[in-house]
């Protein structure tokens, strides 16, 4: 199976008798059970996992990640990665608590992922795709020049190869340790996107928990078709900076996918469990 | 995101009181009284010792205040003292008026253009109206549509950006604040029509860059485009809005460090003090940058001007390879 499970942190089994010290903890993952972040049940991680993240008792969808969605989504030993050779710099000799460059270091090392973004070309129901989703454990999937860069590159293939597009949107944005080169991101993006209509393929955009930020306001929001995963965050400010800016309390579910749905602001909310099914019929129909 | 600005311009103090101290004599020397010639003359040479001192070497995060000072000339002011025969047109025939966002036709030296700017107000009453220039996603349709209304027609596109940010607020959220963004994002992308972009004060993140996909993007001298705030961007970091000083240094936002990272295409020079101390003589720096680059880009096919704005931001970013 993928080398992604051995590269998972803080793995420690835990005993039985530890479950109720777990259920305290806040963490969703850890050894042998998990915890439901919704129904706080704990449950066996391999049941989880083979329920493709979702909780088999409540139905939450925990973090999926990347590359496991993609393998598990795309039809068996059809993926092939591409741009795995681009690296993040460090444009701006960005510094905080801790300079980028280190920060990008250990991320990459703890997650055995170069950067927030893994595409490549596959095959989805049969569809050829061009494919990509966020890691959103490598600095909360925030988008800077590679992920900008590999995204845009998505595009093109697509455009080349005239076939759909297929993006797993996580993200909180833009990457603010790149500056403005981040920002530019949004324009890159957006730029191929514009160029790859004209193959009249379709562009399916997934939104996952969470989507805020500079990709919900760029290519994440502009698909042919916009679909959501239950109960995910999405929208452009984080709900905590809305509130600071308004002050007051923000509604139960506000920005949630249901509420988005609601808004007429994405054409459908898709289980997880389904999505291999549904996303295969729009290609279908949308040859 | 969007904080309000501070005004307190501690640096220009000095020179101020110079100023006034000048002026104060020149009064009495009027009145007939006594002749302080000589003294005022004395004066006028320190106080532009002074003015040179300080703006010379100005930091990231003294001209970020200079961005968004009060007095600093706001879209509107450079429609009247660039433009004649201005027309406004508001609306986004969807759901509102938003006027943080002003559009219309004008004419440059006689030719018809597209104007299209961010607006900040002056005091409460026009801060109340244009929502101190943090458009909300009528905003954005606005603009947008009067951007296919320009490519329709086939006149040039001039955008001014003036913004700490799109609003962040519950309505804005609830009509598709993001999905506004993005739509302009791409859909500028593709215009056939010259686009030319000026950041005039404020460039805030996205908010900022939904209206400045564009072939060429000049900046005044004084202003600054950043993909987050220092406040917040200090928020985030060091968990202290105090540290903003240091978040401006950290991100280079300045005009000057984005036309040294080859973002921006061209600075359009302040006159000495910043553009408040002489609007006309910043509208004429700028009218000048304006009018170079639309001739250059008026002789370019409309396809071509696809390309051309397609090259230009799909070069952006810097990363290595493996």
């Amino acid at each position: 199976m993928a080398a992604w499970f051995s590269k998972k942190p803080r793995i420690s089994p835990v005993e039985a008798a530890d479950v109720e010290a777990l259920r305290q903890q806040p963490s969703r993952m850890q050894g042998l059970w998990a915890k439901c972040d919704a129904c706080n049940e704990i449950i066996y991680r391999q049941e989880i996992e083979r329920n493709w993240n979702v909780c088999p008792l409540c139905g939450h969808h925990l973090p999926w990640p990347a590359r496991v969605r993609l393998q598990t989504l795309l039809d068996p030993g059809s993926f092939e990665e591409f741009d795995t050779e681009l690296e993040a710099q460090d444009p701006l000799g960005f510094s905080d608590s801790k300079r980028y460059k280190d920060r990008l270091r250990t991320t990459a090392r703890a997650l055995g992922e170069a950067d927030a973004f893994v595409s490549g070309m596959g095959r989805l129901e049969g569809h050829p795709v061009s494919v990509g989703a966020f890691v959103f454990e490598f600095m909360g999937g925030s988008m800077g020049s590679v992920v900008g860069e590999k995204v845009t590159r998505l595009f093109e293939r697509a455009f080349e190869n005239r076939c759909a597009a297929v993006v797993f949107n996580a993200s909180g944005g833009a990457r603010m340790q790149e500056g403005i080169f981040s920002l530019m991101q949004m324009a890159k993006t957006s730029a191929a996107l514009a160029r790859f209509r004209s193959v009249k393929k379709p562009y399916i955009s997934v939104l996952l928990h969470p989507t805020t930020g500079g990709v919900a306001a760029s290519f994440a929001w502009l698909g042919d078709v916009v679909l959501a995963e239950p109960k995910a965050l999405i929208g452009f400010a984080g709900p905590r900076v809305i509130e600071q800016t308004i002050r007051q309390k923000l509604p139960e579910g506000f920005q949630r996918s249901e509420f988005l749905l609601e808004h007429g602001m994405v054409d459908a909310i898709v289980p997880r469990r389904e999505l291999r099914t549904r996303l295969g019929a729009l290609l279908s129909l949308m040859g | 995101m969007a904080q309000l600005p501070s005004f307190a311009l501690d640096f220009e103090r000095p020179l101020l009181d110079l100023e006034r101290k000048i002026e104060e004599l020149k009064t009495l020397s009027g009145s007939g009284a006594t002749d302080f010639g000589q003294e005022i003359a004395r004066l006028e040479k320190k106080a532009r010792r002074l003015q040179s001192e300080i703006f010379s070497d100005l930091s990231r995060w003294q001209v970020t205040q200079l961005s968004r000072h009060p007095a600093r000339p706001y879209f509107l002011d450079y429609i009247e003292m660039l433009f004649t025969d201005f027309f406004e047109l508001a609306g986004d025939r969807r759901f509102a008026e938003d006027a943080s966002i002003v559009g219309g036709w004008a004419r440059l030296d006689g030719e018809t253009v597209l104007v299209l700017g961010h607006q900040k107000g002056r005091n409460t009453k026009e801060n109340m109206l244009r929502n101190f220039g943090m458009p909300r996603p009528e905003g954005y349709r606005k603009a947008l549509r009067l951007m296919r209304l320009a490519e329709r027609f086939g006149k040039p596109i001039l955008t001014f950006v003036d913004t700490p940010g799109a609003y962040p607020g519950i309505g804005a959220e609830e009509r598709g604040q993001a999905e506004a963004i993005a739509v302009n994002l791409e859909a500028m992308a593709g215009l056939t029509v010259p686009v030319i972009s000026t950041v005039i004060g404020e460039g805030g993140s996205g908010g900022a860059l939904a209206i400045a996909v564009a072939n060429r993007v000049l900046m005044l001298e004084n202003s600054i485009y950043s993909v987050i705030s220092p406040e917040s961007c200090s928020t985030i970091l060091y968990r202290d809005t105090s540290k903003a000083e240091k978040a401006a240094d950290a991100l280079r936002l300045t005009a000057r460090d984005l036309y040294q990272m080859k973002v921006v295409d061209e600075l359009v020079p302040e006159p000495p003090g910043g553009a408040h101390r002489n609007p006309d003589e910043t509208a004429e720096s700028l009218g000048r940058v304006l009018r170079k680059h639309l001739a250059s880009l008026r002789s370019l096919a409309p396809q071509a001007l696809v390309e051309d704005r397609y090259a230009k931001f799909r070069a952006m970013g810097v990363f290595g390879r493996r």
